[in-house]
C-alpha cells in the first residue's frame, strides 16, 4: 500500500495537469516529489526554499490574484511556525488556501519534539471557518484532497500521516460514518485511530463512528448516533481534547459525558517508533480498551 | 507638483483631506512620511482607477506598513476610490477606515495590514499568481517602512523574489531612519545583494520619485528607497 504522502504527490500532480487555477507552494519538503510537475508547470509549482512565513504569505498572494493555492510542508512548519500568516495572510484577507501537512503528531518519533505538531488542529480552532480533514488511508486522502482543491475558495487543512488504517472507509466529506453499531454509547475514531479503536472495542456494545473530517464537526451525526445514551469517547491522533468542545456543543441539550483521548500536552522526551509512542500516549489498542471500558461501565 | 485630474484633487488638497481625519487642518504633509510617494504612485504611475479596482489586469498597490494610514486614505479620497465624507468617520465603530486598513471594507485597498512584514510576501504571491495566469502587464507595488524591514518575513521575500526574477514586483521603502538598529550600508544594499534593481532618492522630490518608480528593470524586481526626514528629528 502507498502512503498518504505518496498519494498526495500523485493526486496533486494530476490535478495540476487538469486545473489551471491550482498552484502548489513548497518550502523544500517534498520538492523532489514534485519535480516532474514543476517541470511541466514551472509557474504553478513554486518552491520558496526553507521560508515558511513566505510559504503562507505567497499562498495568500496567489489567492488574492485569483489562483487556488495549495501549500505543503510538515505540520510543525506549516501551521505552528507561520501561524500569524495563516491568521492574517489567509483568513484576515478573506481568501482561502489548501494546506496539506505531513508528519503530524508522532510520525517521526526519532526526530523528536521539533518535528511533532499535536497542537495543529487546536490552533486552527482559534480561527473561523476552517475545514479540517484527517484521512486515515491513502484512498480517503485522495478523495479529501480532490474535494479540498475543488472546495471553492475555502480554507482547508488536510492532515496526512504515515500512520494509517488497513482499509479505507467510504467517507463523505464533512460527515461521520458509522462503522459499527451498538446501544451503549459512542466511540468517535478520527483518521488513523480507527484500527486501534475497532480492536479496542471488540465485543463492546458501542457504536463506532469514524471521522475523516473533523471541522466542521458533524454535530448532527454525533447526535443521531448517541441514541438514548449520550456517553461519547473521542479518540484523536492529535492533542487530547481538541474536539471536546464540539462534542459538548453537539449534546448541549441533554445530560452527557465525554472522554477525550489523544496525544498528551506534556512533552514526551523519547525517540523510537510510532508504535512505541502510541503505546506511551495510551493510544494503542490495549491501552484504549483499558481506558474506554470503564467509561462505559 | 500640483497635478490635477478632471473632477479630482491636487497634491495641495491632501492636507485638508487629512485634516478631516485628524480634525487638525494644520496637519501638513511634512508630518507624513508616505504622502509624497503615495501621491506620485497614484497620480502618475499606478494603472488603477476607481472603475478598475476589480479588473484582473490592474496594477496592485499593497500598503504593507499599515500604521498611520491617513495619507493613504487621503490619496484614495483624492483619486475617488472613497468618498471624502467618509474620512471624518476615521476610526469610528461603523467606519470602513480603521487605524489599520481592512481590504474587505475599502474599495481599492488590496490588503489588510497593520502587523508588520506581511505585505511583501503577499505581493510575491500576487506577482507569482499574475505570472501563472499569463498576465505580464500588471505591476505589483508594496510600500514598506525602514523599521518594518526589521521583520524577518521581508528578508524571506526579498531573497526569493530576487532569485525568481519577479520583474513585475516593486517595493518602495519609506526610510525615515526609524529602525532601532539602523541599516548599516543602507537598505538598498539588502535588495541589491539579492539581485534586485534599486534606486535611493529624496522621498519629497516628486520628479526624483517618478523617475525612480518608472526606471526600467528587465528581469529583476525593483526597490526604491525614498529617504525622508528622520522620524525623531
Amino acid at each position: 500500500m502507498d502512503t498518504m504522502r505518496e498519494r498526495f504527490l500523485d493526486v496533486t500532480t494530476r490535478l495540476l495537469d487538469d486545473d489551471p487555477r491550482l498552484a502548489v507552494v513548497l518550502a523544500d519538503i517534498s520538492a523532489a516529489g514534485f519535480a516532474p510537475a514543476a517541470e511541466r508547470h514551472p509557474d504553478r509549482v513554486v518552491n520558496v526554499g526553507i521560508r515558511e512565513q513566505l510559504l503562507i504569505g505567497a499562498a495568500g498572494g496567489l489567492a488574492l490574484s485569483g489562483m487556488r493555492p495549495l501549500a505543503h510542508t510538515f505540520a510543525s512548519f506549516l501551521v505552528e511556525r507561520p501561524f500569524e500568516q495563516i491568521k492574517l495572510d489567509l483568513v484576515h484577507q478573506g481568501v482561502g488556501a489548501v494546506l496539506v501537512s505531513a508528519a503530524g503528531s508522532y510520525d517521526w518519533p526519532a526526530g523528536g519534539r521539533t518535528h511533532m505538531a499535536p497542537g495543529d488542529v487546536a490552533l486552527l480552532d482559534t480561527l473561523p471557518d476552517w475545514t479540517v480533514h484527517v484521512p486515515g488511508h491513502p484512498d480517503e486522502a485522495e478523495l479529501l484532497l480532490r474535494h479540498a482543491v475543488a472546495d471553492g475558495d475555502r480554507n482547508v487543512y488536510v492532515r496526512l500521516s504515515a500512520h494509517q488504517n488497513a482499509a479505507a472507509v467510504p467517507v463523505e466529506p464533512g460527515r461521520f460514518t458509522t462503522v459499527r453499531e451498538g446501544s451503549g454509547g459512542v466511540v468517535l475514531a478520527v483518521g488513523p485511530m480507527l484500527d486501534a479503536v475497532l480492536a479496542a472495542t471488540e465485543g463492546m456494545n458501542v457504536t463506532v463512528l469514524y471521522a475523516a473530517t473533523v471541522r466542521p464537526f458533524d454535530r448532527a451525526g454525533l447526535r443521531a448516533a448517541v441514541g438514548g445514551r449520550a456517553d461519547v469517547v473521542l479518540v484523536e491522533p492529535y492533542l487530547a481534547g481538541t474536539s471536546a468542545n464540539e462534542a459538548h456543543a453537539a449534546l448541549n441539550d441533554r445530560p452527557h459525558r465525554v472522554l477525550a483521548l489523544g496525544v498528551p500536552r506534556e512533552e514526551h522526551r523519547h525517540y523510537g517508533s510510532i508504535a512505541e509512542h502510541l503505546a506511551a500516549y495510551g493510544l494503542d489498542a490495549a491501552s484504549l480498551r483499558e481506558r474506554i471500558g470503564p467509561f462505559f461501565w | 507638483m500640483t497635478t490635477t485630474i478632471p473632477g479630482g484633487a491636487a497634491f495641495t488638497d491632501l492636507p485638508a483631506l487629512m485634516g478631516l481625519m485628524t480634525g487638525d487642518e494644520k496637519h501638513g504633509p511634512a508630518a507624513t512620511s508616505t504622502l509624497d510617494a503615495l501621491w506620485v504612485l497614484y497620480d502618475r504611475v499606478l494603472r488603477v482607477t476607481p472603475a478598475t479596482v476589480e479588473d484582473q489586469d490592474r496594477d496592485r498597490f499593497l500598503l504593507s506598513k499599515g500604521h498611520g494610514p491617513m495619507a493613504y486614505y487621503a490619496v484614495l479620497a483624492a483619486k475617488g476610490f472613497i468618498d471624502r465624507e467618509v474620512l471624518t468617520s476615521f476610526g469610528a465603530y461603523d467606519s470602513p477606515l480603521g487605524h489599520h486598513p481592512d481590504r474587505t471594507l475599502v474599495p481599492g485597498v488590496e490588503i489588510g495590514s497593520g502587523s508588520l512584514g506581511h505585505g511583501l510576501p503577499l505581493a510575491v504571491g500576487t506577482a507569482l499568481g499574475l505570472r501563472a495566469q499569463g498576465l505580464s502587464e500588471p505591476a505589483v507595488w508594496v510600500l514598506l517602512g525602514d523599521a518594518e524591514f526589521d521583520e524577518g518575513s521581508n528578508h524571506e521575500a526579498v531573497a526569493f523574489a530576487g532569485a525568481a526574477g519577479l520583474d513585475r514586483l516593486h517595493v518602495v521603502v519609506i526610510d525615515n531612519s526609524s529602525a532601532t538598529h539602523g541599516w548599516r550600508g543602507g537598505i538598498a544594499a539588502r535588495f541589491a545583494a539579492e539581485g534586485w534593481s534599486t534606486a535611493t532618492v529624496d522621498g519629497r522630490d516628486h520628479e526624483a520619485l517618478h523617475a525612480a518608480f518608472t526606471a526600467a528593470h528587465p528581469g529583476r524586481p525593483h526597490a526604491v528607497v525614498a529617504r525622508v526626514e528622520p522620524k525623531n528629528a
